[in-house]
């Protein structure tokens, strides 16, 4: 049984907890809450230095060629650190579509860019209010010219470049779409973590190329969600983690009628379920990131098992984090609203709890099918 | 990460299973004796072969095997369905406890025989008065020479009725504060005075006794630890409680229960297109696969000659409470048949039944849901104790009720 990261990947979390608890304070997080660029820059260019951007992209591409072990490792510390950068658009879902899906070319020429992290991606997927549907999409791509409406698109004011889900007739497709053109309206929206930029994007008749040389079939597309899941899990249980140490940390600070208020069942109950679910979570994450780096056939299961754990249990510990805190823990000076902000908001992106407990009991029919 | 055993493991699981397979009785003589005949036979059919508690030391019945060979050689048994749970606690709790405060002598004269069945126990721990707080016992024991007499009342006692020995903790000293007037024993289960009575429990089943103990008279050179030091030792008992209790939740899993929605309709529809329904699937499978792939880091730390983490903590837990959610929602889906528990009428035999009449006992049984949060909480997360009214008080100045 080896079921655990190996030693240099745990260097590797080390190596990357030091430099975000120096580089990316809460500090830091509040600095791009409070203002309206929606990230950090500099702090990009230094995580891109470090070469996480390039993390599994292929060295033949300017990537370091590593594995999704250790991508989950920095999207575990990311998260941990409530990091406001584009780090989920451009890496799990952008770069790993166009390294999957695109041609040659396609690959030459964007995947050093956002190896380096010279070029910051968004990915588009949504255009209205309730669950994506494939078979529902309006934004279309006729003639290397897209045009459409894309919702609350992560990252999109600060990235060089969109891929974004499309449909050429019934076909549906990835297209790659230059954002600093005529025809792109990148028209920024509030949301509930302004530490992370969001915008919907206007397209009227811009100009895109397909990515890759065919149409994607749902299958094809089902297997980058459970990829980007299975990440985002590990970036989620960084945010519960941080959560349930704040709330520990407070409970054995704060007094209340003569004692610590940790000292108290009601305290000690909750945060005792913010630990069982962390760890439901993260053993599951370690399923999920086992999956996709090891190709099992079981991703689609171990995704959307690592997702729906990762989406209880960050939520879970963020709410309770405020409860522990009691009305400190609701002012704008305390910092648990940033995560209970940014839980919620990556509970929101590639599909929510229910469209992946939908996704898990389809998965499971399907295994239990293969077995009768 | 890969779920393979190290070559070492893989010849040694190789071993194991080559044993099992040439040894398993099938016969069906064996199959009509009572279990705990069957248990008998088995055990001691390991332990001439050197299987038997195979993680003791040569001289004490077993082989010196590392952690790891342990649960190979669990994973490897329990692909057969043979008795095992009436050696549970002696083997698992109370060997390591002999090892651990017996004299040589004794170790010598009892481990060997509780290894190989021959000789069976059971611990006298919980009382009416002292259930999640143990150490309020009352049953006392008095010197009389080189002799205790031993009176008061034990409950919840596993096997009490088939035991030939039980571990003892009693109060010695009413007059100092309750952990410091504790003794622990070894006791004769056949002596004078004892008496073992079953507890019927709400399942119609009777798993546990109470024991009673009347002027029963021990020698002193039965006494493990010093006088006084009894909470020590039962300590070192609790510590190997770990997976004595909580570690299976039988056929109640996710698959059962997408067996018995998917010959379920609502509204003319199939159940397991609900929403509510599939939501509840999810839930459980994220607990099941959760609970699973922890076991799996924990094998890894064994596996590396590591302690396994605090993580191993959440097991009963999360699957105790899980057992009976499920039960009771499955129940919920088959409307009023669900409440049939004849095993010829109901859906699945009546498992499902029996495990939502099983569960409320699970979560009491070896800490209650309430004692493990506050375990997680306090050695865990580094929570403080709730101040205790009894501290520092003598045990008969305490207020009771």
């Amino acid at each position: 049984m080896n079921f655990e990261f190996s030693e240099e990947q745990q260097m590797l979390r080390e190596q990357a907890r030091g430099f975000l608890s120096e580089h990316c304070t809460t500090a830091v997080v509040r600095t791009v809450l409070d203002g309206e660029l929606g990230w950090d820059q500099s702090l990009w260019q230094k995580v891109a230095e470090m070469g996480w951007t390039a993390t599994t992209i292929p060295e033949a591409y300017g990537g370091l060629g590593l594995s999704y072990y250790e991508l989950a490792v920095i999207a575990e510390e990311l998260g941990r650190a409530v990091a406001p950068l584009p780090f989920s658009s451009s890496v799990y879902l952008a770069s790993e579509a166009i390294n999957r899906f695109g041609t040659e070319a396609q690959k030459s020429d964007w995947l050093p860019k956002l190896a380096s992290g010279e070029c910051v991606a968004a990915f588009a997927m949504a255009e209205r209010p309730g669950r994506l549907s494939l078979t529902q999409l309006e934004t279309q791509r006729t003639d290397e010219r897209i045009s459409g409406y894309k919702t609350t698109v992560p990252d999109a004011a600060v990235a060089d470049m969109a891929v974004v889900l499309a449909r050429t007739g019934s076909d549906v497709e990835l297209c790659l779409l230059p954002l600093n053109q005529e025809g792109v309206t990148v028209q920024p929206v509030l949301t509930l973590d302004s530490s992370r930029g969001h915008s919907n994007l206007i397209l009227k008749e811009a100009q895109a190329e397909r990515l890759g040389d065919r149409t994607l079939e749902p299958k094809e597309w089902d297997r980058l969600l459970d990829g980007a899941a299975a990440l985002f899990a590990w970036e989620q249980l960084g945010i519960a983690e941080s959560a349930l140490m704040q709330a520990r940390d407070y409970a054995l600070q704060r007094y209340a009628f003569g004692r610590a208020i940790g000292s108290y069942q009601a305290i000690k109950h909750k945060l005792a379920a913010m630990y069982v679910k962390n760890t439901l979570a993260r053993s599951n994450a370690y399923y999920g990131i086992w999956a996709l780096a090891e190709g099992s056939d079981e991703l689609p299961l171990a995704a959307a098992t690592a997702r729906v754990a990762a989406i209880q249990a960050s939520t879970f510990a963020a709410e309770e984090n405020i409860q522990t805190h009691g009305g400190m823990g609701f002012t704008w000076d305390f910092d648990c609203h940033f995560y209970y902000r940014r839980a919620k908001l990556l509970s929101l992106v590639v599909g929510s709890e229910s469209v992946w407990q939908d996704r898990l009991v389809d998965a499971l029919s399907r295994r239990s099918a293969v077995a009768a | 990460m890969d779920f393979n055993d190290t070559p070492e493991e893989a010849r040694f699981r190789k071993e194991a299973a080559n044993w099992l397979a040439d040894n398993v009785p099938t016969d069906d003589a064996f199959r009509a004796l009572a279990p705990l005949e069957q248990a008998k036979i088995w055990q001691k059919r390991k332990y001439d072969a050197g299987w038997a508690c195979i993680g003791w030391a040569p001289g004490f019945g077993g082989r010196g095997a590392s952690p790891i060979e342990e649960v190979i050689w669990r994973q490897e048994e329990s692909e057969y369905e043979l008795p095992s749970n009436f050696f549970l606690i002696g083997q698992g709790m109370i060997g390591p406890t002999l090892m651990a405060w017996a004299s040589e002598e004794d170790k010598a004269r009892f481990l060997p025989p509780l290894a190989s069945g021959e000789e069976v126990w059971c611990q006298l721990f919980s009382e009416p008065a002292g259930g999640s707080d143990l150490a309020a016992l009352r049953t006392r024991a008095e010197r009389d020479g080189d002799d205790w007499i031993i009176n008061g009342q034990k409950i919840w006692t596993s096997g009490a009725h088939y035991s030939d020995y039980g571990v003892i903790v009693v109060r010695t000293d009413p007059n100092v504060p309750k952990h410091k007037g504790l003794s622990y024993f070894y006791i004769d289960m056949k002596a004078p005075g004892v008496e073992v009575r079953p507890i019927k429990q709400l399942t119609g089943d009777a798993d546990f006794n109470e024991v009673y103990f009347t002027d029963v008279r021990i020698s002193d050179s039965c006494r493990l630890g010093g006088v006084g030091q009894g909470w020590q030792v039962a300590l070192t008992t609790l510590m190997n409680e770990r997976a004595a209790i909580g570690g299976g939740f039988g056929q109640m899993d996710v698959s059962m229960a997408m067996s018995v929605v998917q010959d379920l309709e609502i509204d003319g529809q199939p159940a397991l297109s609900n929403a509510a329904v599939r939501a509840r699937l999810a839930d459980w499978y994220v607990q099941e696969a959760g609970l699973k792939y922890t076991g799996y880091r924990s094998l890894t730390a064994l596996s590396r000659g590591a302690l396994p983490g605090p993580e191993n903590s959440i097991g009963k837990l999360v699957g105790a409470p899980k057992m009976q959610a499920m039960a009771s929602y499955l129940m919920d889906l088959l409307g009023a048949s669900g409440a049939v528990v004849d095993e010829n009428l109901a859906t699945k035999a009546g498992i499902i039944q029996r495990a939502y009449m099983g569960a409320p006992g699970l979560r009491i049984a070896g800490g209650t849901d309430e004692i493990m949060a506050n375990i997680i909480a306090e050695r865990v997360l580094g929570l403080p104790q709730e101040p205790r009214l009894d501290k520092g008080i003598p045990f008969n100045e305490v207020p009771t009720g």
